[in-house]
């Protein structure tokens, strides 16, 4: 996976990761378990992808939590930054 | 040695200004969350050691930290407030961002209380590891009647604020709405009716309609029970007897009105009270009127006001204070304190009397609080 800045005091400051699972909603669960608190700044209480963060899948934009990974995908989370 | 600490949140930030008990000597200590929004930070009084803050980091969502250590670490909430997932095919809510923070009862140590826009309050039993909804509140079936729609919200989003707990009676909270109302809960928050009579709504089509009326800042006094409020429409103080608010700014100067958005109360003396009025004309400015900034106290629950201005600009003055950013210390004479958008705070030593600006250059200010710690 590669995270955004906004994300890097979760990470230690790492922009890639590895997480395990096989969707979107395994993956970020897994990586919630190695970065506690990661997956509720980018899915909210609803499990949608938060306003304004996306969530590309090999670089095709992933639509829903439900998305099917294969063991080698690259997950890319991009976080918009905005407003003064 | 005792310390006194002025929580500063920001826009981009918290801050903490520390002095020694003479007030004499300070130094400032952050920023903490750098770059992210603090709504609130407070202090626990039960044990002076504990500190939340309400953080947002820009679309990444809300959180609340806490340290135990006054701000030396931070940890970050296991379960920080969240509505319940929604069961498939219906809308959810969402937290938008937590505005208020507040400790409960003396004699409950562990419990806090946070509100958050869209309205709506949370309880943590754990010092703020975990948050779970008050369902009291959350699902009452009237709640969106009083919090109205979500298109109807103000442009950061409404807000559940001055959550307060009855000194006298920890089964008894306070709660501001914006909109929507004051709403009290006499059994720790299970049910909630409105506490509204006697307050002014003029944008409301029935004046004397239960609900839809728009405090801003409500604050119980710590030791009486007194309840006041600055509301959109005035300054009031509760009739606790009757149940009804009556309008104590009406003894403002005519010029100057009773708009305004932060009330604070006196440590020790019920009847002692500061508000910093606003001009609330035509499009509601939101700043000092005529661009000369004033507090004005009452030593007299509101029969009577001072303006208190000497120290603070004479003229073309034209920042904000928020509702969160008008506080008093527990010392003596207490210590009186306002933030500005303008990233300035201002004290006073003497109760008001004269003030000074202590700070400059900080974001725009959200919060203030005090608190003396060992």
């Amino acid at each position: 996976m590669v995270l955004p800045t906004p994300l890097a005091e979760y990470t230690r400051h790492r922009r890639e990761v590895e997480a395990e699972g096989a969707t979107l909603a395994e993956l970020l669960a897994d990586l919630d378990r190695r970065y506690p608190g990661l997956r509720f700044r980018v899915i909210d209480e609803q499990d949608a992808i938060r306003p304004h963060i996306k969530v590309f899948v090999n670089r095709l934009p992933a639509r829903s939590l439900e998305a099917a990974l294969a063991p080698t995908d690259e997950v890319l989370v991009v976080a918009a930054l905005s407003g003064g | 040695m005792p310390r006194l600490l002025v929580l500063v949140g920001t826009r981009k930030g918290l801050f903490v200004l520390e002095g020694d008990r003479a007030r004499r000597k300070w130094r400032m200590d952050g920023p903490h969350f750098l770059g992210q929004v603090v709504n609130h930070a407070v202090i626990d009084p039960r044990d002076r050691r504990t500190l939340l803050a309400a953080v947002k980091a820009g679309h990444l969502g809300h959180t609340v930290y806490r340290s135990e250590n006054l701000g030396k670490s931070w940890e970050e909430s296991a379960a920080p407030p969240a509505f319940p997932k929604a069961p498939t095919g219906e809308p959810g809510e969402t937290v938008s961002h937590v505005f208020w923070l507040a400790p409960g009862h003396a004699k409950e140590p562990g419990r806090w209380y946070a509100g958050t826009s869209p309205q709506a309050l949370f309880v943590s039993e754990d010092g703020g590891r975990r948050w779970e909804g008050v369902a009291g509140f959350n699902t009452h079936p009237d709640r969106r009647k009083w919090i109205g729609a979500r298109d109807e919200a103000p442009p950061d989003g409404g807000t559940l604020h001055s959550i307060n707990v009855d000194p006298n009676n920890s089964q008894h909270l306070y709660i501001g709405c914006s909109t929507g109302g004051v709403f009290e809960s006499r059994d720790r928050g299970a049910t909630w009716t409105a506490l509204n009579r006697g307050c002014a709504a003029d944008f409301l089509p029935d004046p004397n309609a239960a609900y839809g009326h728009d405090p801003h800042c409500l604050r119980v006094h710590g030791k009486s029970g007194d309840v006041y409020q600055q509301n959109h429409c005035g300054i009031y103080r509760l009739d606790r007897m009757r149940s009804r608010w009556e309008r104590i700014g009406k003894a403002m100067p005519i010029e100057i009105g009773d708009i305004g958005f932060p009330l604070a109360l006196h440590p020790r003396e019920p009847g002692t009270l500061w508000v910093f009025p606003m001009d609330g004309g035509t499009v509601w400015p939101r700043v000092p009127i005529g661009g000369k900034p004033a507090v004005y106290r009452s030593r007299d629950a509101g029969a009577s006001w001072q303006r208190l201005d000497r120290g603070l600009p004479p003229s073309q003055g034209w920042f904000t204070v928020k509702r969160q950013a008008l506080a008093v210390d527990t010392l003596d004479p207490a210590g009186v304190y306002f933030g500005t958008t303008g990233g300035e705070v201002w004290c006073s030593f003497d109760e008001g009397d004269r003030w000074r600006c202590m700070v400059l250059h900080l974001p725009h200010i959200y919060s203030l609080e005090t608190a003396v710690v060992d």
